[in-house]
């Protein structure tokens, strides 16, 4: 099907459009117009084809994406802003699994018709159809590990390390195969073999790391989508998924490097030696702990605090009791800030969002970068549900999964405390020195609860 | 020029515009580039009604249907999760809000 020159034209806009949405998305006054232009020109974009091709089946297509837009609309309106990198990660998912199908789609349409469209075409099916399958099982799997469906600590099994290359070595053998003899059968192999490799791919990641498989798995189905509308001859395709895959893929390596880790050591650093593997076992050396009052005492009589939030705060929901809590003290003369570590919370920026949707002042929000130099000026350290990005693991001890993370320097602050719910090691898997140190004091219990015990008792001084 | 070789130049220039128009981006924004970005491949969605309106064939149409659905929910899902995460960032007076309205 040739399609008129206007509706390439329109495909071109939209297509600029998406890199202007891409633009203003990477800077904070202008991201919500970039993603409005995304989202016009790519409903715009969808539109196009009920005008100059000649479609059949109108209303079925109609229902789907009725009933598409409706599951999308519902999961993004309900979903908590604590779940955001699993719904991220389903969504990115089922848009690999689309790109998967059309291509196996597309084949059918060659097979049946037995036209020969040269070997490039079948090799970019070949890949469409297997890295829009990885995506979307490996969404799947990083989906399963953030929803505390399964376990986010790394699972490998003894074999994994020549399951892996065999099952990458029989999809590039099938897809040659796919170039001599085209049949259905081939390419639902290779589809089903695309799932093996994105389970395969995401199981021997920690918990920690999943965030950077999320990106990447966004670039992959970016790129899958590239070699779609190659299949398709379609341009606006190849330029979305190019964009999405380039971006996506550089923006990986952005995220990596802001945790101090390579990709590759993360996909694969369990697979070489259980490098990601922490001890995961609870210690029972002694610790200092302390009650509600205490800890109200040494916050309303210091004169500079500094709060780490992390995970266990949102978890808790209680960043709306943090951020009472600051305001009093704020009333004391107390100066306070946020340091927000870059990778706070499970995501890069996750942390953020969360602060902001409970109202505390952008102002009061520190980067690492800014803070680190501070915390020896800080009388006190509050730790409220974080643990990894803390742990001084990460410059003292080679070899620990988080080794040469960049931390916040929470161990300079004249006084620690610790708002912990036990002693389990964080997300990483591993324990914190910080814990045993003789100037942390550690508050046990639920954040929420805690906190508004420590607000009541810091009102009541 | 030989129609592969425009398809491989258009590849290429893309991806260093991709690369070059989202290199300034601060760790802030991490999450919500990650999920516009998830969004706009949802235009997956066009090659799904493209191949699914040109099958005669019933299976063909029922595979297409669950591409539309599944492109469909990648798309619109995509950006309305990053505009409720972009609400976030919207700068907030700076005067003090009252306390106790948002701690229930």
């Amino acid at each position: 099907m040739t399609i008129p020159v206007w509706a390439q034209l329109v495909y071109l806009a939209a297509a600029v459009c998406f890199i202007l949405a891409l633009k203003g998305l990477s800077g904070p006054k202008t991201a919500r117009n970039g993603n409005l232009i995304g989202a016009v020109a790519a409903v715009v974009a969808c539109a196009l084809p009920f005008f100059y091709a000649d479609l059949d089946h109108v209303p079925l297509i109609l229902a789907a994406v009725a009933v598409g837009t409706a599951v999308g609309v519902y999961g993004a309106r309900t979903v908590q802003m604590t779940q955001m990198p699993q719904m991220v990660a389903l969504f990115n998912g089922v848009g690999g699994g689309a790109a998967a199908l059309v291509a196996l789609l597309e084949l059918n349409e060659v097979v049946s018709t037995s036209a020969d469209p040269g070997w490039f075409h079948l090799v970019a099916t070949a890949f469409t159809i297997v890295v829009g399958s990885v995506s979307f099982a490996g969404s799947i799997i990083t989906f399963a590990k953030l929803q505390d469906l399964m376990t986010s600590r790394p699972v490998i099994f003894p074999g994994l390390r020549f399951v892996f290359p065999i099952a990458l070595a029989a999809a590039v053998v099938l897809c040659a195969r796919l170039v001599i003899d085209s049949t259905m059968l081939i390419g639902i192999v290779l589809a089903l073999l695309g799932l093996l490799i994105g389970v395969l791919l995401v199981l021997p990641v920690g918990g920690a790391d999943v965030p950077i498989v999320i990106s990447l798995l966004n670039a992959f189905t970016g790129l899958s989508v590239a070699a779609g509308g190659y299949v398709l001859s379609n341009t606006l395709l190849l330029v979305a998924g190019t964009l999405v895959g380039a971006s996506g893929t550089f923006l990986t390596l952005l995220m990596a490097s802001a945790m101090g880790r390579s990709v590759s050591n993360i996909m694969f650093g369990a697979l070489k030696g259980g490098s990601t593997l922490g001890s995961g076992v609870a210690s029972d050396r002694p610790v200092k702990s302390a009650n509600a009052e205490d800890i109200a005492i040494l916050l309303a009589y210091a004169e500079r605090v500094i709060i780490v939030p992390g995970y266990g705060l949102a978890v808790a929901q209680a960043q709306h009791t943090l951020r009472e809590l600051v305001d009093v003290l704020g009333e004391r003369g107390i100066e306070v800030d946020y340091a927000i570590h870059p990778v706070a919370g499970r995501m890069p920026g996750h942390m953020n969002v969360l602060l902001a949707e409970a109202q505390v002042p952008y102002e009061q929000l520190k980067e690492m970068d800014d803070i680190n130099g501070d915390f020896k000026n800080a009388d006190v350290c509050l730790v409220v549900g974080a643990n990894d990005v803390v742990n001084p693991a990460a410059k003292t001890t080679p070899g620990a999964p988080i080794y040469g993370m960049p931390i916040l320097n929470a161990d300079e602050a004249k006084q620690v405390i610790f708002m912990k719910r036990s002693m389990r090691p964080g997300f990483a898997g591993i324990e914190n020195e910080l814990l045993f140190e003789p100037t942390t004091t550690l508050f046990f219990g639920d954040a929420k609860e805690s906190l508004g015990k420590l607000l009541n008792a810091v009102k009541a001084l | 020029m030989d129609e592969a070789v425009v398809w491989l130049t258009i590849f290429i220039l893309s991806v260093f515009v991709g690369i070059e128009v989202i290199s300034k981006v601060s760790s802030t924004l991490h999450t919500p580039l990650m999920s516009g970005a998830n969004a706009i491949h949802g235009v997956i969605l066009l090659g799904a009604i493209i191949v699914t309106g040109s099958t005669d064939n019933n299976l063909a149409l029922a595979v297409g249907l669950v591409a539309i659905v599944l492109a469909a929910i990648n798309m619109v899902g995509g950006f309305l999760v990053t505009d409720r995460m972009l609400q976030m960032f919207v700068r907030k007076k700076p005067a003090k809000q009252p306390a106790g309205e948002a701690g229930k």
